[in-house]
């Protein structure tokens, strides 16, 4: 297979001032990666600063009432309450080792960004992230986090004024200041070297689960489910079970509000393949190749690509990739709050959504495991306004 | 020698430095981009670089993006300006160049791109997220019609990668002024002359220098060694076009 790519996705799309310091990344993934003395670092910070390893969760109510087992991967529990710490950990320290002083990333709804911001102030590093415009309008608290903990946010202005147009103002920051800077690239897509080693930074998830599940019940999970907007918590899980054939993996997109022809955030079930953000991959598009905005409840899901291993995925058809709209993820969010006690992030209510409305095509019994890949404080503005709840005006 | 690189070395024979404006498709508006372009043509440029629009311009600064932004809200698109390409080649007397973003070369078909800008009258296509180690199949295709894939190198090339661009390009080779992305800045980088010296001692084809430039001085203040044997010019030009200007007065400038 040609270097960084997924079957015929991925590659490395990016202009040519952009290699160098991609090179430089991929040298450093090979040669300080797996070496003890890194691997000894990073485990500690997961460990004992964000909070690794976290529970698997058996839901009692949930279960008795599907008739499968139901379980939960803890992610919401960790610093930050993401899997995003997961990988920004991993790549802030890489890029100390690699002589870096600083970070640049980009944000969405501002849990990668504050996941950056997080890992660069623990390892004395500064920080920028760049946010669309009106992402900073509407997550106000996420970026006076990432601004409590010193780090410079970057109002996008161009294009969508959203993560995409992140993205690119971020790559544009990288050129310029690659020698002092590393891309602390978000989510498990982008150009290679970025989806691989995102997806080894978030494997620790599905590597984790497996050994849980084991101890736990003495077998290997019958399905494992998580949401995908980029795509990281989703690789991270299901990696460590490819070679598994006993253990299905389904892999949730965000369909929007399901209306006829409203834009969605479901590029592998409805987009076609084309080059975004340096990867050959699943896009949501027109037929002149311009990228179509996209759409979702969920602002962690809501980006018209996705990383270009899920593209292979889906092609080979090892995972399968279905499709929540925002009002299940909604109704998935609040029976999770009340039957099991838990406030999930609205990206992994699409993956409970799905296994709530689905449990009907798993065979009586089975263990089915959702990553619960953050939690749902951020979102309480938009289910206080899904919910019409007024009352809630004095707690958020 | 391919055309392209003729029409640079011709402009060198004539003791001066070879002009390659770039506007964006469409650009400022329907109905003053091709009188615009023949103005160009008729004003001394040698090459002339059309921008193929793209939503996601990570290589350009502001003033591309909003052109891209709005020749595609007025419905630019690259089978478009084919069409339109096609029409008007045979008016021109300068090199015809394609400057795009991968994808949309791709939604239209590569194998067919290379075949319609033949027929359009192109003569080389720049596309500034393909690098070296994807642009294999493009390149092949565009041989194929006679047309270069223009090969971009910057301030961070080393020799060795300059050396992959050098085995495999025609035409011209585009060197980036800067680390950074299109826009006009008052002055070049310090690191210019330096990379001029570096692409000079590594590619026998002619060198452009493009990103950042805005006044005919910048070239000339650099040592004789180091200067470029073309200059392109896009942010400077597309703002003052966009400002009412004529595309003839600005190029009287640089003559």
């Amino acid at each position: 297979m040609k270097k960084g790519y997924f079957g015929e996705f991925g590659g490395c799309f990016v202009p040519e001032l952009l290699m160098p310091p991609l090179l430089e990344v991929e040298e450093a993934m090979r040669s300080i990666v797996p070496t003890e003395r890194f691997q000894a670092e990073l485990q500690d910070l997961l460990h004992n600063f964000a909070g690794r390893p976290t529970p698997l969760t058996f839901c009692p109510r949930l279960s008795e009432e599907l008739g499968i087992e139901l379980w939960l991967k803890r992610e919401d529990l960790l610093h930050s309450g993401a899997h995003k710490i997961n990988n920004t950990l991993g790549q802030a320290l890489l890029a100390k080792y690699m002589g870096k002083t600083a970070l640049v990333a980009e944000t969405g709804a501002g849990q990668h960004g504050v996941a950056s911001a997080v890992a660069a102030a623990r390892l004395g590093m500064r920080c920028t992230v760049y946010m669309g415009a009106e992402d900073v309008e509407r997550q106000a608290p996420n970026v006076m986090r990432m601004r409590l903990l010193g780090a410079t946010v970057i109002p996008v202005e161009s294009g969508t004024r959203t993560l995409k147009d992140a993205i690119n103002e971020a790559l544009r920051a990288w050129i310029s200041q690659q020698q002092t800077t590393h891309y602390c690239f978000g989510t498990a897509a982008g150009p290679h070297p970025f989806p691989t080693l995102v997806r080894m930074f978030q494997q620790v998830i599905g590597q984790e689960t497996g050994a849980q599940m084991r101890e736990r019940t003495g077998k290997l999970p019958d399905a494992v489910v998580a949401c995908v907007g980029g795509g990281s918590n989703a690789i991270g899980m299901f990696h460590p079970f490819l070679e598994e054939p006993g253990v299905k993996l389904i892999g949730v997109e965000a369909a929007g509000t399901g209306e006829p022809g409203c834009f969605n955030s479901a590029p592998l079930s409805l987009g076609v393949p084309g080059v975004l953000h340096g990867s050959l991959t699943m896009l949501l598009q027109n037929s002149d190749g311009q990228i179509e905005p996209s759409q979702s409840i969920s602002a962690g899901l809501d980006y018209p690509g996705v990383g270009p291993e899920h593209a292979y995925l889906h092609k080979s058809g090892r995972v399968r990739y279905v499709m929540v709209r925002d009002q299940r993820a909604l109704a998935a969010f609040e029976r999770l709050c009340r039957a099991e006690g838990i406030l999930p992030a609205l990206e992994s209510s699409h993956a409970l959504a799905w296994v709530l409305d689905h449990a009907e095509e798993f065979a009586p019994g089975s263990k089915v495991v959702v990553n619960l890949s953050g939690r749902g404080d951020k979102d309480l503005g938009i289910a206080r306004k899904a919910f019409g709840l007024q009352d809630m005006g004095d707690i958020c | 020698m391919h055309i392209l690189e003729e029409k640079i070395r011709a402009a060198r024979e004539a003791g001066r430095v070879a002009l390659i404006p770039f506007v964006t498709a469409g650009f400022p508006d329907d109905g003053s981009f091709w009188p615009a372009i023949q103005e160009l043509d008729e004003g001394g440029a040698d090459i002339i670089e059309i921008g193929i629009p793209f939503s996601d311009p990570v290589a350009d600064g502001p003033v591309v993006e909003e052109a891209s932004r709005r020749v595609l809200s007025d419905g630019m698109s690259l089978t478009r300006l084919l069409g339109e390409l096609e029409e008007r080649k045979d008016f021109f007397r300068c090199g015809i160049v394609l400057m795009g973003y991968y994808n949309p070369i791709l939604q239209y078909g590569l194998g067919k791109f290379a075949v319609d800008a033949a027929r359009a009258g192109v003569h080389g296509v720049i596309v500034p997220d393909l690098p070296y180690e994807e642009a294999g199949e493009l390149r092949a295709l565009l041989a194929a019609q006679g047309i270069a894939l223009i090969a971009l190198v910057g301030p961070n090339t080393d020799a060795g990668r300059m050396r992959l661009y050098a085995e495999v390009s025609q035409g011209y080779v585009y060197v980036v002024s800067v680390m950074g992305t299109t826009g006009q800045r008052a002055q070049l980088a310090p690191q210019v002359a330096e990379t001029m010296r570096r692409a000079r001692s590594v590619f026998s084809l002619p060198l452009a220098l493009g990103f950042g430039l805005s006044e005919p001085a910048q070239i000339e203040d650099l040592p004789p060694d180091a200067r470029p044997d073309a200059a392109v010019f896009g942010s400077a030009l597309l703002r003052w076009l966009d400002e009412g200007n004529s595309a003839a007065d600005f190029i009287a400038r640089w003559k």
